[in-house]
């Protein structure tokens, strides 16, 4: 075997194209003739709609069509509910185009198509609706209360779903305790912003009656299935295309946007292509965002630090609709005892319509909130108890031998146990801390304080329940005629690289080269079982089917093989690209393997002819084909989790805070990180520190501003600050690797991990930074100038 | 987000740049671009017609004349911070010119029609009032130079009539002797300032500050100049608790708008904090001291 | 390479202009919308889809290009502001034979793309600098500098700061 590719830096088998601008995205690919969508949207939060007049509109010169709620046939319903779950009544999801009401600023109201994408702009402007507009309360606390304005007539107190899970014995902890601390913390809203917003482009083909449909969607088996059943299409007449896609982390999921059924109808009904393309406005005011929860959490504990209970209760902002069910909330309630053994947990929460953006996951989903929560409550802890930061910790996370670690009661998004699986958090919470000079850190902090100077040591452990079913496939065929490996799965990358993570693992079992492994992902022409891209879930389902599917390619290789060679199959080992007796220069190349196993094979090319020199590849009486014997080298098997499987890390900080402009410099910054193996250690790295200038946008700037009246006021990339490369810090990010027992590559998931503490670690050092001046606590992201200004001037 | 439908012109001299102006009074200039694209971009803005200055001659000079630095109305905002000449005459302008946006940004734009757009939290409408400064306007009658004070009417409005081209700005170079500071707080790098502030001093023998102008910008309808801060350590040494006491006065100059980067209060705070800075770093540089 | 696409039919009934300029070496000539901007001439009269567009009003960055041999936002001109100018896209920067530019190679060695649309913009911000001789200051806090007015919502940057000093270290770029 060569040098094993699994785990090593192998450099990305996709940059070349996109370094010379050769990326095809979805507004790249050349369609003749395309016409294109703009959309009326909602001036309101919540109003009536009296009457809609299109006349001028569909007389505007270059305009084909215009589309309300009562001209788009099969489209005119409330879209899918995503994860129905018995905590939700009735669950609100939205109408492609608004009918009687609209609910948030930015709700599709009309969609324009046009000759250009200016002159459809031109065209909306011309849409005359008419608006009852209706009361609002924005504020999540007061949208509870009674006689607040309801979003949904529905749903009272706007409460779309109501859970409560207990683990333990949460009264007996209670009892148990010696000491309560008790905060209140709030993490705002926020959004993906990836830097291509959303589009889709259909062409439909009148002959073959195939639909075509090119989508930034993390999930396109799922949209082809439900086009197919909303158009009453076969799903065989229906591909699905998510091309390259510029980042996603979450907000490219969600069954459906508007766009998603309304630009393929368009595209049937005219009989030309159309394409929609989102832009960053309308990014802002129509795609999913997430965060807003506000949290009541309580640690019942002893004298000693450790904690016997806890209790939570928080309010989950779910925006106008629910349609991703209560997936947000569940995962927030289900991390929040996050590392701790706490053996009694109760934790309730409501999911609340406001009058806003629907809420679905962005990177994070819901687990920065619940960091957030235990993390400040556990400095609260510390601080109520005379303890160290570092040691009430330490007295309460879980040890190895104790995994794996139930949490009996508690049900995690996918419907299944919380089990934290493995890993070393004791070893780890030692890295940060001595990676961050903790014990230096007092000395600094006050010379530096002698100065003028506030210097904070912030803190925060985080777990990740990663890699949720129900399930992956992989799909794995040797080209008979080059010999390369070309490898299927049904979910697409948004930039993660999986084309050469899983031509890694694929390359270990085959013995080929990572650049003669093409993966075809996210195309339901070329592959359609599968569920979708989120819940860091990619290498660890889809890496595991594949690297399944690749052992079954690996046996039938060596088999027919040794058949070839006449050799016994434990005499055959795969490497640079062939079959090779062990010890020999004997060797066949998979090509010819390839080709041998095909019973029909033609003389193409030197890899035919040369397979004509060998025996068969399989030995058997009887036709060609034995029963149960297809051609050629190819598999395809799947990867069921049992359960999620738990990353996790703890982040430390040494930040500065200028009292003078009141701003938060970040003068050190370590992050200690566990997913498990890891097949690509500088993807894995990048993964990490892109989550992290995530997190580092959350903590102290990104936040997605409604006015009273439920206006968004900074919709744009001038107001929704989002980090330039002067805004991110160094990390210095370490690794263990703790192997997961739960899957047979022992990996965990990476994607979200990085955001996850950042939150929680700044906030927890800019209190410590400031607690010699007035001792404000930071129990709200994202921390802003003026916030640091109030807590240091209180009037 | 596409601009919607205007005419196009692209005049080759001043005159017919004026006769477009009066012929539309929908009409807009495009010199850079950098303010009015996006806002059409938006639809915040739709001129019937764009009078593109693209093809006008001369207005891409820059001139050291007399005291005084004229720029040109197609002078990019790179082209004057690169300008040795210019940084000789007044380094106060390349210090400043780093904190209007972002390179790319700055090699599009240029520096008088930042001064026209006239955002209250823009460095070049500090820089003409900082340093009193004027903007020449040519309109039908003829031409008149419009002093920074009186230009800068309130948020993005200015007192150049509708029919009224600004042709260039003029600087007055840096006194001689004098120091001058720069500093601006954002919450984002090349971002619009939260708020800003300038300064120049000049000293005696003693050190004593014989003239002094402190301005500010980000913390009003328009940049403003800070005069009860300038009387304040007029005649005094800039001792540390001169400093401190003078840019208290700040804040009671100011409104310092509440919006969602900063509250009033912070706003103020902040003001006073950047003005200590700024006097602290003027005085010394006049002193002769090293500025690290 | 030249992939410039062949005149297309003109759709809109919007007044039109003559419009000629220089984009990456080659002379075109078009008849253009007065109000299209040159990021959407360049992606869609003339198929250079390597430019790609983030935001359309000037903070992103993933539309820069050169003009006239100076970085600047294709979202934020007109392409009838850009005639008789000279315009340099993403896809001229790789050679003939299509092997890698310099800077190029370093963000494939350096890891530093992962969705890829942002790239070609920090590309040619990036390019610009070191093709107008500017010095560059390799320290952090100076790469930082020359970056910030792009932004990635992937990387987190500490990647690209990389490859800007292993481009600067091979390249033989002015720099201090």
């Amino acid at each position: 075997m060569s040098t094993r590719m699994f785990g090593a830096p192998v450099k990305r088998n996709a940059d070349s194209k996109f370094l010379k601008g050769e990326g095809a995205f979805v507004d790249d690919i050349p369609l003749p003739g395309v016409k294109h969508a703009a959309f009326v949207r909602s001036p309101f939060a919540r109003a009536h709609i009296k009457s809609i007049d299109t006349s001028a509109a569909a007389a505007h010169p270059g305009v084909l069509a215009v589309y309300t709620c009562d001209n788009i046939g099969p489209l005119d319903i409330e879209m899918p509910l995503l994860i129905p779950h018995e905590s939700m009544t009735d669950a609100r999801t939205q109408r492609p185009l608004a009918r009687n009401d609209v609910y948030y600023v930015g709700q599709t109201v009309a969609m324009v198509v046009a000759v250009d994408r200016y002159v459809a702009e031109d065209a909306a402007l011309l849409i005359e609706v008419d608006y009852e507009p209706l009361d609002v309360e924005l504020d999540l606390e007061a949208a509870v209360r009674d006689g607040a304005p309801l979003v949904h007539a529905t749903h009272p107190n706007n409460v779309a779903a109501d859970f409560n899970q207990i683990c333990g014995d949460p009264s007996a902890g209670y009892a148990e305790a010696e000491h309560v601390t008790r905060i209140q913390i709030q993490v705002d809203r926020s959004t993906s912003a990836a830097m291509e917003c959303r589009a889709v482009a259909a062409r439909f083909d009148p002959i073959t009656g195939e639909l075509i449909v090119w989508d930034t969607t993390q999930a396109p088996i799922s949209v082809r299935g439900g086009l197919a059943s909303i158009l009453q299409l076969d799903e065989d007449k229906v591909r699905v295309v998510a091309p390259d896609v510029g980042g996603g982390f979450g907000q490219k999921v969600l069954l459906f946007y508007p766009d998603e059924l309304l630009v393929p109808y368009a595209a049937m009904q005219l009989g030309s292509p159309v394409k929609y393309i989102e832009d960053r406005r309308e990014n802002f005011i129509g795609s999913s965002q997430e965060r807003t929860q506000i949290h009541m959490i309580q640690l019942h504990a002893k004298k000693n630090g450790e904690v016997v209970a806890l209790k939570d209760f928080f309010l989950h902002d779910t925006g106008a609709f629910i349609p991703y069910g209560i997936a947000v909330a569940q995962v927030a309630s289900t991390s929040i005892a996050g590392p701790y053994r706490i053996p009694n947990i109760e934790v309730r929460f409501q999911a609340v319509y406001t009058p806003t953006v629907p809420v679905t996951p962005y990177r994070g989903c819901g687990r920065p909130q619940s960091c957030f929560a235990i993390e400040r409550a556990m400095d609260q802890l510390a601080e109520d108890l005379g303890l160290d930061r570092f040691e009430v910790r330490r007295r309460n996370l879980i040890t190895e031998n104790q995994f794996p670690y139930v949490r009996e009661g508690l049900l995690f998004a996918d419907g299944l146990r919380v089990s934290l699986d493995s890993g070393q958090y004791h070893k780890a919470l030692d890295m940060v801390h001595d990676s961050i000079g903790a014990d230096d850190f007092p000395a600094q902090q006050e010379a530096a304080r002698a100065e003028g100077k506030y210097l904070g040591l912030g803190l925060a452990y985080y777990v990740e329940g990663t890699g949720l079913g129900p399930y992956e496939g992989g799909h794995i065929k040797i080209h008979p005629i080059t010999g390369k490996v070309y490898v299927n799965t049904g979910l697409s990358g948004q930039g993660q690289g999986h084309e050469t993570v899983f031509a890694q693992i694929v390359a270990d079992q085959l013995g080929v080269a990572v650049e003669d492994v093409i993966l075809t992902e996210g195309d339901t022409g070329a592959y359609d079982w599968g569920v979708a891209t989120f819940a860091s879930r990619a290498a660890v389902v889809s890496g595991n089917a594949i690297y399944k599917t690749a052992r079954i390619v690996r046996g039938q290789t060596i088999t027919a093989a040794a058949n070839m060679l006449e050799a016994d199959p434990e005499q055959i080992e795969l490497r640079d690209g062939a079959a090779w007796i062990i010890g020999g220069n004997r060797n066949v190349p998979l090509a010819a393997v390839a080709t041998a196993t095909n019973p029909l094979r033609y003389a193409f090319n030197d890899a035919a002819q040369a397979a004509t020199q060998f025996a068969p590849a399989s030995r058997h009486d009887g036709p060609p084909l034995d029963e149960g014997q297809h051609p050629g080298l190819e598999a395809t098997d799947y990867y069921s989790p049992e359960c999620a499987t738990w990353a996790y890390g703890v982040h430390g900080a040494i930040v500065e805070v200028d009292p003078d402009t009141c701003s938060v410099k970040i003068r050190k910054y370590v992050c200690i990180h566990d997913c498990g193996n890891m097949i690509n250690p500088v993807i894995v790295d990048g993964q990490v520190m892109g989550g992290l200038a995530q997190g580092f946008g959350g903590a102290l700037m990104e936040r997605i501003e409604y006015d009273a009246d439920g206006n968004p006021t900074n919709a744009n990339f001038v107001d929704f600050l989002i980090p330039y490369a002067t805004e991110i810090p160094d990390v210095d990010i370490q690794h263990l690797e703790t192997p997961s027992p739960l899957n047979p590559l022992g990996v965990k998931g990476v994607g979200e991990a990085g955001c996850i503490a950042v939150g929680a670690t700044v906030a927890s050092g800019v209190a410590d930074a400031l607690s010699s001046l007035g001792g404000h606590k930071f129990h709200h992201t994202p921390i802003t100038p003026s916030m640091i200004f109030d807590a240091i001037n209180p009037s | 987000m596409k601009p919607s439908l205007f005419d196009y012109c692209s005049p080759t001299s001043v005159g017919e740049v004026v006769a477009a102006l009066v012929a539309d009074p929908g009409a807009m200039i495009l010199a850079g671009g950098q303010s009015l694209v996006p806002a059409m971009n938006l639809r915040l803005a739709s001129p019937t017609r764009l009078i593109d200055l693209k093809n006008v001659a001369d207005l891409a000079d820059i001139q050291v004349d007399n005291g005084v630095i004229k720029i040109g109305a197609m002078v990019r905002h790179r082209d004057l911070e690169l300008n040795d000449e210019v940084y000789a005459a007044n380094p106060l302008i390349r210090k400043m010119m780093r904190f209007v946006a972002h390179v790319p940004i700055r090699n599009c734009g240029t520096v008088v029609g930042s001064l026209c757009h006239a955002d209250a939290a823009a460095e070049m409408p500090l820089l003409l009032v900082l340093t009193g400064g004027t903007v020449t306007a040519v309109g039908p009658d003829g031409s008149r130079d419009i002093a920074a004070k009186d230009f800068f009417q309130f948020h993005m409005t200015t007192s150049r009539a509708p029919d009224e081209m600004i042709v260039r700005a003029n600087i007055p170079v840096l006194a001689d002797g004098a120091g001058y500071a720069f500093h601006e707080f954002a919450r984002r790098q090349g971002d619009y300032a939260i708020a800003a502030a300038g300064a120049t001093v000049s000293l005696d023998g003693d050190n004593r500050v014989t003239r002094a102008r402190v301005g500010a910008c980000g913390v009003a309808s328009t940049p403003v100049l800070l005069e009860a801060v300038e009387q304040a350590i007029t005649g005094a040494q800039l001792s540390q608790s001169t400093i401190a006491d003078a840019a208290e006065k700040a804040k009671d100059a100011v409104t310092a708008p509440d919006d969602m980067h900063a509250s009033t209060g912070y706003r103020k705070h902040l003001l006073a904090g950047l003005v200590r800075r700024v006097l602290g770093e003027a005085g010394q540089r006049a002193a002769g001291g090293a500025i690290k | 390479m030249n992939r410039i696409a062949g005149n297309t039919a003109e759709q809109s009934a919007d007044p039109t202009q003559l419009t000629r300029m220089t984009v990456n070496g080659e002379t075109v000539e078009r008849e253009v919308s007065v109000r299209m901007l040159l990021s959407d001439f360049l992606r869609h009269e003339l198929g250079l889809t390597g430019t790609h567009v983030g935001c359309e009003h000037g903070v992103c960055g993933a539309c820069t290009v050169m003009i006239n041999g100076r970085s600047g936002r294709s979202c934020l001109t007109f392409a009838v502001q850009a005639d008789g100018a000279d315009i340099r896209t993403i896809e001229s920067v790789a050679d003939e034979n299509g092997d890698l530019h310099t800077l190029q190679e370093a963000f494939r060695d350096c890891h530093a793309l992962q969705c890829g649309y942002c790239t070609p913009g920090m590309i040619m911000n990036i390019l610009s600098h070191l093709e107008a001789d500017d010095e560059i200051d390799l320290s952090d806090e100076g790469i930082r500098e020359l970056l910030s007015g792009n932004l990635c919502r992937c990387t987190g940057y500490a990647n690209i700061i990389k490859a800007v000093r292993q481009a600067a270290d091979t390249g033989n770029w002015n720099r201090t």
